[in-house]
């Protein structure tokens, strides 16, 4: 199957890919796979139950990309999938998701993309998700990801979930187990705009001693939208956490962040620190002394808090 | 070059009513001279800075800069006109490197020229330019790069808020001599530099003493020099690792 100028476009969006990638890959269009293929370290294939697809990275497997990127086109299109996700011990692999929605009518366009992913002893894990939505009518586009991780032994995995624009609803679940002196980093960057609602539920669970985890969320709410941010962190062994989030608040826009310790281990340390405020008027100030207009300002400081 | 005529600034004060920072204040800057700006705490120096900048909105007067009113103008505008000015607190930014800002201070600068101006000030290049500058940079990393930035924008005039604020002796020196190399004697170039240092004020062009929100002595090095034994009590003390400041009373 070819692609077509708009699947190119929202493929270039969430993967940042010019065209189809080369290694191993899968490209879901409207709720079927249209293009697949593995490479020697990474099989790609259907889950058993035919429910979404089962992504497997050799162990030992170094500096090789799957992408796995989703694209809903037609008007009203409603998804769903479940991708399993198994990376190899001691491999060190990335892998790059995303989803892009382009919706032209007034039906909504929906994708619940539910991974699990195992990132196995002494491996090393870079996840990337982008989520992006257009159309110029009232459709709404909704993206619900689910993001459950098992981090083993020693392991390490790095996810950036970024939400670029568009994207009417989001729930989003990110639950992760962190095994023994293995470590996890979540970055997470969102965009709301208009009436645009996101609600971000993340809970790591700290279980093996040694065990770290990272969270940073910054998020920018403009217009009337509303952005829910929870952030638990469980520390059940002698582990680290932190949870960081700092957002920006313009026009009428409204955010929540809850931040939730929960030490059940003397030797657990668990931080978190929040901070939710507009643009500061020095920063303005500071970059339209340097030649820009206020508008231009806005943007550099949005562009760069949101990078 | 500059001039600023009748200024007055009013704020409103912690009891709602207005306090008026500047008070008439008269300034004619020329081109190619270095100019201290210098005075007690509170006297209005870094508000004159603002006014110049366009940063705080002056209730009275005019300012002229080649002749031209640019009063009403934004800071933007004054910005593209050719005035800048490097912050006495510089402002932290989350998510922007130190090359995107040196980038933005000089889009026509090539990657060269920037680290070559991060040298200057005494900064690593290989360590900074790709540094965040929201967290883990120092007050004095911070100052320093905020010094790069006008030195590379080289607008006609460029106003030095404290320069010498949170820097090290050393680093000091070194951003003494580079003012001094760019601005002294440059015919298209004028500086304005807000200041307690006396290490800095001698190698001035011009002294004006701000107090009470008006220039109460003008004059070189010099001629100051001598108004501040006569005329002036003046306190002389240890500050910042032996460093000699003084202090108009």
């Amino acid at each position: 199957m070819k692609l077509d100028k708009l699947d190119l476009s929202l493929l270039n969006t969430v993967a940042d890919l010019q065209g189809i990638p080369t290694g191993a890959y899968n490209i879901r269009l409207n709720g079927a796979a249209v293009m697949r293929q593995s490479s020697p370290n990474i099989t790609v294939g259907p889950r058993p139950d035919g429910t979404g697809l089962l992504v497997e990275i050799k162990p030992g497997t170094v500096g090789e990309t799957v992408h796995v990127p989703v694209m809903l086109t037609q008007p009203g299109f409603q998804d769903k999938v479940y991708n399993t996700f198994v990376v190899g011990e001691g491999a060190d692999a990335t892998i790059i998701a995303g989803c892009g929605i382009h919706n032209e009518s007034h039906a909504i366009s929906r994708h619940d993309g539910i991974h699990e992913i195992i990132v196995k002893a002494g491996a090393k894990l870079r996840y990337l998700e982008k989520h992006y939505g257009e159309g110029s009518e009232n459709g709404k586009r909704i993206l619900n990801p689910t993001t459950v991780i098992t981090i083993e032994a020693g392991a390490s995995a790095e996810l950036e979930m970024v939400q670029i624009k568009g994207v009417d609803d989001t729930i989003r679940s990110t639950v992760a187990h962190i095994h023994e002196k293995g470590s996890l980093k979540i970055v997470e960057r969102l965009l709301t705009q208009e009436e645009q609602k996101a609600e971000s539920d993340v809970q790591i669970h700290l279980e093996g001693n040694g065990s770290a985890a990272q969270v940073l969320s910054r998020a920018v709410a403009q217009g009337s939208s509303f952005q829910l941010f929870r952030a638990a962190l469980i520390g059940k062994a002698v582990c680290l956490g932190h949870v960081e989030c700092d957002a920006i608040l313009m026009d009428k826009a409204r955010i929540r962040s809850i931040p939730e310790l929960q030490a059940e281990n003397a030797e657990a340390v668990l931080t978190h620190e929040a901070a939710i405020g507009k643009i500061a008027g020095e920063q303005l100030v500071k970059l339209m002394s340097l030649g820009l207009t206020e508008k231009e300002a806005v943007d550099t400081i949005l562009e760069g808090f949101l990078r | 070059m500059l001039k600023l005529d009748n200024i007055c600034l009013q704020v409103s004060g912690d009891n709602g009513e207005y306090v008026e920072i500047l008070k008439g204040l008269n300034i004619e800057i020329e081109k190619g001279k270095v100019y201290a700006i210098t005075g007690p705490n509170g006297g209005g120096k870094t508000s004159i800075a603002k006014v110049i900048m366009g940063i705080y909105k002056h209730s009275q007067g005019h300012i002229y800069m080649e002749g031209e009113d640019i009063s009403e103008l934004s800071v933007t505008e004054r910005a593209r006109r050719g005035i800048g000015y490097a912050f006495q607190q510089p402002p932290r930014f989350k998510g922007l490197t130190i090359k995107d800002v040196m980038g933005i201070a000089s889009p026509q600068a090539d990657l060269i020229k920037i680290r070559t101006y991060l040298r200057d000030v005494g900064l690593c290049p290989e360590d900074y330019l790709d540094r965040d500058l929201g967290t883990g940079l120092s007050g004095g990393e911070i100052k320093r790069i905020e010094m790069a930035q006008l030195l590379l924008r080289a607008p006609k005039i460029s106003i030095f808020d404290e320069p010498e604020a949170g820097v090290d002796l050393w680093t000091i020196q070194k951003l003494l001599r580079l003012i001094v190399s760019r601005y002294k004697n440059n015919p298209n170039k004028t500086a304005l530099i807000i200041t307690h240092n006396e290490k800095i004020i001698p190698v001035c062009d011009q002294i004006l003493v701000v107090d009470g929100g008006v220039i109460t002595v003008q004059g070189t090095p010099k001629e100051i020099w001598h108004l501040i034994k006569d005329d002036i009590e003046c306190k002389v003390r240890d500050q910042c690792q032996g460093d000699v400041f003084y202090e108009i009373r």
